[in-house]
């Protein structure tokens, strides 16, 4: 399988005295999509940016496959990272940048490049710096598709892409990662939108991990109580509350943290609604509440 | 219909009722081949994790059964098994509801039955 996995050891990142990353510990497995999803300024294009080798770590270590990343061609070869390129001063035109790329990726499948063309309607003759920013970022996505690097990073890829779009976007990860499986990483917080993308969710803040889990448990990872106000209130007593609402006399609880059977037969009995919490829920209230 | 903004049952459940629905109603006949994962996936835009806990749930029950590297197909009895559970379902559902609130409003199990006769003319 030609899917790499990622270690990070300990990785602080300082820009003079701020410290974009804080002791980040992360194992992300091969052949899976991983969701990053932080805040704006959280740090995601500072973790991605190490993962690509693109700057060294203050200290700590960042391996891919288990070899250490940093100046080592080898492994700098089977990461494709596409981010929000500048091209202001790019007057090639889109067609020739996809070219230059097949050469420099091993894997660059050039037929799989012109379907998606074909599919996101981009206009490759035309000077890359006369494209709409949606279009610049679908000519990103069209590289960092194609490339079919075995460790392939869109760090806020969609950016500027219409909704069609996006779900093209979408689509395409899900399809090819079927029939070519690699290992995906796609920074957002487009969370409501990219959430059943992921295998696994990663949530970082202020430099920090906040969250680390596969998508399976995170449904487990919280609830929503909602009833009669007094019974919510003593059922919720001794959970940690992301967020909480009351309307009249009934109120809604989100708690973290597991519900077990018991637990829900209580509510039952209570007469107590219990829902699911979602990513972006989660998202907003575990990053609300660190600010 | 899958609704993924009915927060009131998980979504698994509602994948896996999707399918059931579609057993009950012979849209799915007994070796028809399911929907895959990845279809559901992609239609849906629901999670893989959260479709394949659905569908396991049904494997688990011998409602489908997986061919390796075909895919999944609904078993022989599925039908029956699934009528029998949601017949069970069926009172808990719809007739202990039902029963109370006539109860409140004071309407006689031979009104009920009258309602009942009267709705079911009205939609044939």
């Amino acid at each position: 399988m030609m899917a790499a996995s990622v270690q990070l050891n300990d990785v602080t990142l300082k820009f003079k005295k701020f410290e974009a990353l804080k002791d980040v510990s992360l194992t992300l497995e091969a052949g899976k999509i991983h969701g990053l999803i932080g805040r704006n300024g959280a740090g995601k294009t500072s973790l991605l940016s190490l993962i690509a080798a693109f700057r060294e770590p203050t200290s700590g270590g960042i391996f891919v496959d288990g070899s250490p990343v940093f100046e080592n061609p080898e492994k700098m070869e089977q990461v494709a990272f596409v981010y929000d390129k500048d091209y202001k001063e790019e007057t090639e035109k889109a067609k020739k940048l996809i070219a230059l790329a097949s050469h420099y990726r091993p894997h660059f499948d050039m037929d799989y490049a012109e379907q998606l063309i074909k599919r996101f309607k981009l206009p490759v003759n035309k000077p890359v710096n006369k494209l709409s920013k949606g279009m610049q970022s679908a000519m990103n996505v069209v590289m960092g598709l194609a490339s079919r690097a075995p460790l392939t990073i869109f760090d806020e890829a969609y950016l500027g892409m219409d909704a069609p779009a996006r779900e093209i976007f979408y689509k395409e990860i899900l399809k090819d990662q079927e029939e070519h499986p690699r290992t995906f990483i796609l920074s957002t917080h487009l969370v409501s939108e990219m959430d059943y993308l992921f295998d696994h969710v990663v949530i970082i803040d202020q430099g920090q991990l906040v969250l680390n889990e596969p998508y399976e448990t995170l449904e487990a990872r919280g609830a929503s109580v909602t009833g009669a106000a007094s019974d919510v209130e003593a059922f919720t007593a001794d959970m940690k509350h992301l967020n909480e609402q009351q309307l009249g006399g009934t109120k809604s609880v989100m708690v973290y943290g597991e519900l077990d059977e018991s637990k829900r037969r209580e509510a039952q009995t209570l007469g107590l609604e219990i829902g699911p919490v979602s990513l972006q829920d989660l998202f907003i209230y575990l990053t609300e509440e660190a600010n | 219909m899958v609704n993924p903004s009915d927060s009131t049952k998980p979504l698994f459940l509602q994948i896996r009722e999707l399918i059931e629905d579609q057993i009950v109603n012979d849209q799915l006949k007994e070796g028809d081949q399911a929907p895959s994962t990845n279809q559901l996936v992609n239609f849906y835009k629901i999670n893989h994790a959260t479709v394949s806990k659905g569908i396991t749930q049904l494997v688990d029950e011998g409602i489908l059964f997986k061919k390796r590297g075909i895919g999944m197909f609904v078993a022989e009895g599925a039908k029956k098994t699934l009528v029998q559970q949601r017949k069970k379902a069926f009172v808990d559902n719809y007739v202990t509801g039902l029963v109370q609130e006539a109860e409140k409003l004071g309407i006689t199990e031979q009104e009920i039955i009258e309602l009942i006769k009267s709705t079911k003319g009205r939609d044939a």
